[in-house]
């Protein structure tokens, strides 16, 4: 019984510090601009979408991985799926909840647009490094 | 002995413990959060020490057994007062450091005597159930205090970028193995499969404590409003 209570209350904590660090990971990309290149590459050019997410993923999985991000990007992925998992569940009879999860889908598809800008930027850098070598 | 895989994992997560604990020096942050890197260090200590014991009296020995869970209890307790430390940075403007230092003892003498009358019953190797009962019942009391110090950080609105997301991390962190612990008491049949979450589990800390050392500046600010699950 008390290890039922407890089992409960972490998964609930668990839930909401998790989200609330994604949304700390996102937040800071959701201030930076997107290049015109990027915008071009993603077909992100006003506002982004829960659906540009697998695609700009795919796009993120074709330049060369660098560590840095690869943890921040998981977590994010793991956050996206959560949010697929309520919007087709909770989502589908509480229109808030709805309004909600799209508007974070749409803030993951935009942090992975800037995780590819970063790592196009930095496979330009190492090839104008190699270059020069 | 520990298959590959542990033992990737193992080395894996003390390279990163070290590197936690370079970054924030590296940084100027190994003595704005003192506690959390010397807990960081102390977690690597207890590697070696484990690796030690492992190599010299071998895996299914009692004295890896009583090292590992000894080891472990400590560095619960040493993980409950750098939580403790990072109240201190919340409630700094309020000079509560005092009473944040005296409440953290005083639960910590708590959560003891409860989990020595827990193990009372217990005849045979009544010390060994005790710190490990002590370990389980802190990574809860951990979590509710890293909930409450989450609440306090929206309704004083701290902004301090680095601030929040160790605490997040830390959340995080004291969740899941307290549900995994929670688990492992309600399935005991299933025990060693629930034990074996723990090792991944041990990456959370590490690694966002790395990024947040590495990837943030201190006076890099956010809204903590942005970060709430319902928003405000």
């Amino acid at each position: 019984m008390m290890a039922g209570i407890i089992f409960v209350c972490s998964v609930t904590f668990l839930l909401q510090f998790f989200v609330s660090y994604c949304r700390s990971l996102i937040a800071a990309s959701a201030k930076q601009p997107l290049s015109l290149e990027v915008q071009d590459v993603t077909g992100i050019t006003k506002a982004a979408s829960g659906e540009d997410f697998a695609r700009v993923l795919q796009l993120l999985h074709l330049c060369p991985e660098s560590p840095e991000d690869r943890t921040r990007i998981q977590a994010i992925r793991a956050y996206f799926r959560m949010l697929n998992f309520v919007r087709s569940t909770i989502a589908r009879i509480t229109p808030s909840v709805r309004a909600w999860t799209e508007y974070e889908r749409a803030q993951c598809a935009y942090f992975a647009a800037v995780a590819l800008e970063r790592r196009i930027a930095c496979s330009r850098d190492m090839l104008a490094q190699q270059m020069d070598a | 002995m520990p298959g590959l895989l542990e033992n990737f994992l193992w080395i894996a997560c003390t390279l990163l413990e070290v590197f936690v604990v370079v970054c924030a020096l590296k940084k100027g942050a190994f003595r704005r959060y003192l506690i959390l890197n010397l807990y960081m260090a102390a977690s690597v200590l207890a590697t070696v020490g484990r690796y030690r014991v492992l190599t010299h009296y071998g895996y299914t020995s009692s004295e890896y057994l009583y090292f590992y869970y000894y080891s472990d209890a400590l560095l619960t307790i040493f993980l409950y007062f750098a939580l403790t430390s990072l109240y201190a940075h919340v409630f700094s403007d309020m000079n509560a450091n005092r009473l944040v230092r005296f409440g953290a003892v005083g639960l910590l003498a708590g959560t003891a005597l409860f989990s020595y009358l827990v193990v009372e019953q217990s005849n045979a190797r009544m010390i060994t159930h005790f710190v490990v009962e002590l370990s389980q019942n802190l990574y809860f009391v951990g979590l509710v205090l890293t909930y409450v110090l989450w609440a306090a950080i929206m309704k004083l609105r701290e902004s301090r970028t680095q601030l929040i997301q160790l605490v997040l991390s830390l959340g995080v962190y004291f969740s899941l193995l307290a549900a995994t612990y929670a688990l492992r008491n309600m399935f005991p049949s299933k025990s060693s499969l629930f034990l074996s979450f723990i090792q991944p589990i041990g990456f959370v800390l590490p690694l966002a404590w790395a990024y947040a050392f590495w990837k943030l500046s201190s006076d890099q600010l956010i809204s903590p409003a942005r970060l709430a699950v319902v928003s405000r």
